[in-house]
């Protein structure tokens, strides 16, 4: 059997991001599987999701990539890849890789209560912010939750008017003051590059396919 | 609460029963009811150490293990820590009065960069509650704050919280700083937080990690009867 190129094991939450950043640089050679985006609010369930994917996919492709960053493992999503080959985003979550780390990181140190957004986070806010955190049965909740935090910060992927106006409003909602700081696909794009730019090996491109 | 307990009259139960029902408005994070309950104790006579213990932290207990057995999530514990609050602060006013001596005395914070307080905040009430002095640092809190106050306040117990992979470091941080002037073996040094484990806990130095609220009261004893 021919074995496909690489594999990206995603999060379900930058799966857009993935395939646009896939697409405009042809990285054809890539196939995209997404492991669910509540994830993200159950970190302790990544690693094993991550390692049973690897377990079923690794006979079908030449090299696996996991599209995570440490996202709230505290490194056992890193001793889940050991010995496996496979390599991941670096940095702590999708937060860094999506603004880049300098500017995540001056972020932070410009309001420690940052509350961040992404443009997976502001289309889903509903789902993974108020129901995950329970707010939708206990909407008194709130008080607790983010009464430390100062500000929602959108890092935008896109400049699109309506998630911007979401996320005003997302941030009215929970009372927290709003910034905007588009980022594009540039970070994430640069985050990738030493792992997944296409090979100058013209092999590479032919076993292409792609899930997404 | 379900329609067929809107009749249930608090103050129309036996003790037994009444303990009972306020661990089921514990769980079911019903603050109203678990204060009623508590100021009927008072009424009843039961001193205020009795009420804490048999009522609110036994409560509290049902609540911390189920949530640690995957039963009872975030928002559900979060709820009834708060009905818990509305009993501790009856109580508080008249514990204090009694002079009693605490069984121990407890520095805590969440460390810098980290603005979570959710878990701190419940070991605090779960510490005070088990007869713990607790001195709450607050969130965002400086190696050198968790020195000054060891210095300060010479408590049995420095408990740190974090939530974040990227703050969780920085409890090393405190801990070497507590080496550097000398402090380290002035106060047992508890951490927790969601990302944390036993290994992180041996790596830095630390003296146990609590992976839960009701651990971290279980640990604070056994270090401060020296049992651990």
């Amino acid at each position: 059997m021919e074995l496909r190129s690489v594999l990206v094991i995603a999060c379900g939450a930058i799966a857009r991001e993935l395939v646009r950043v896939r697409d405009t640089n042809g990285w054809d050679h890539l196939e995209i599987q997404c492991l669910p985006a509540n994830l993200h609010n159950s970190p302790e369930k990544i690693p094993g999701a991550v390692s049973d994917r690897i377990e079923s996919e690794k006979h079908r492709f030449e090299r696996i990539f996991v599209a995570y960053a440490d996202c709230g493992t505290a490194g056992a999503l890193d001793k889940a890849l050991v010995g496996t080959g496979a390599e991941r985003i670096p940095g702590a979550h999708c937060y860094e890789f999506f603004a880049g780390s300098d500017v995540f990181f001056g972020l932070a140190d410009e309001e420690v209560g940052s509350f961040y957004l992404t443009d997976f986070l502001v289309r889903h806010f509903e789902r993974l912010v108020i129901t995950g955190l329970g707010l939708d049965r206990h909407p008194e909740l709130a008080s607790s939750y983010f009464a430390n935090y100062k500000r929602v910060v959108y890092l935008a992927q896109t400049k699109s008017a309506r998630l911007q106006s979401l996320a005003e409003a997302h941030a009215k909602r929970l009372g927290l003051e709003y910034k905007y700081v588009y980022r594009g696909d540039g970070p994430l794009t640069a985050a990738l590059i030493p792992s997944l730019k296409k090979p100058d090996d013209p092999a590479c491109g032919k076993t292409a396919g792609s899930k997404i | 609460m379900s329609d067929q307990y809107d009749d249930i009259v608090l103050a129309e139960l036996s003790d037994e029963e009444l303990i009972e029902q306020m661990h089921d408005d514990l769980y079911d994070g019903l603050a109203d009811e678990v204060a009623e309950g508590t100021q009927i104790f008072l009424n009843r006579g039961w001193e205020a150490s009795r009420v804490l213990d048999e009522a609110l932290v036994a409560g509290m207990t049902i609540v911390g293990v189920d949530f640690r057995d995957g039963i009872l999530f975030v928002p559900e514990v979060l709820m009834a820590a708060n009905a818990m609050k509305a009993g501790m602060a009856l109580l508080r006013p008249i514990l204090a009065d009694t002079g009693a001596k605490p069984i121990g005395k407890m520095v805590i914070g969440t460390v810098k960069g980290d603005i979570h307080d959710i878990g701190k905040n419940l070991v605090g009430m779960m510490m005070e509650g088990a007869g713990f002095e607790v001195i709450d640092l607050g969130i965002n809190v400086e190696a050198d704050t968790f020195a000054a106050a060891l210095v300060e306040h010479r408590p049995d117990l420095l408990g740190m919280s974090a939530l974040l992979t990227t703050t969780m470091p920085y409890m090393q941080v405190v801990i070497d700083t507590l080496k550097e002037r000398g402090l380290r073996d002035k106060a047992t040094v508890l951490v927790g937080g969601a990302p944390l484990n036993e290994e992180f806990c041996e790596a830095i130095g630390a003296d146990a990690y609590c992976r839960d609220a009701a651990v971290a009261v279980e640990t604070a004893k056994e270090f401060v009867r020296g049992t651990a």
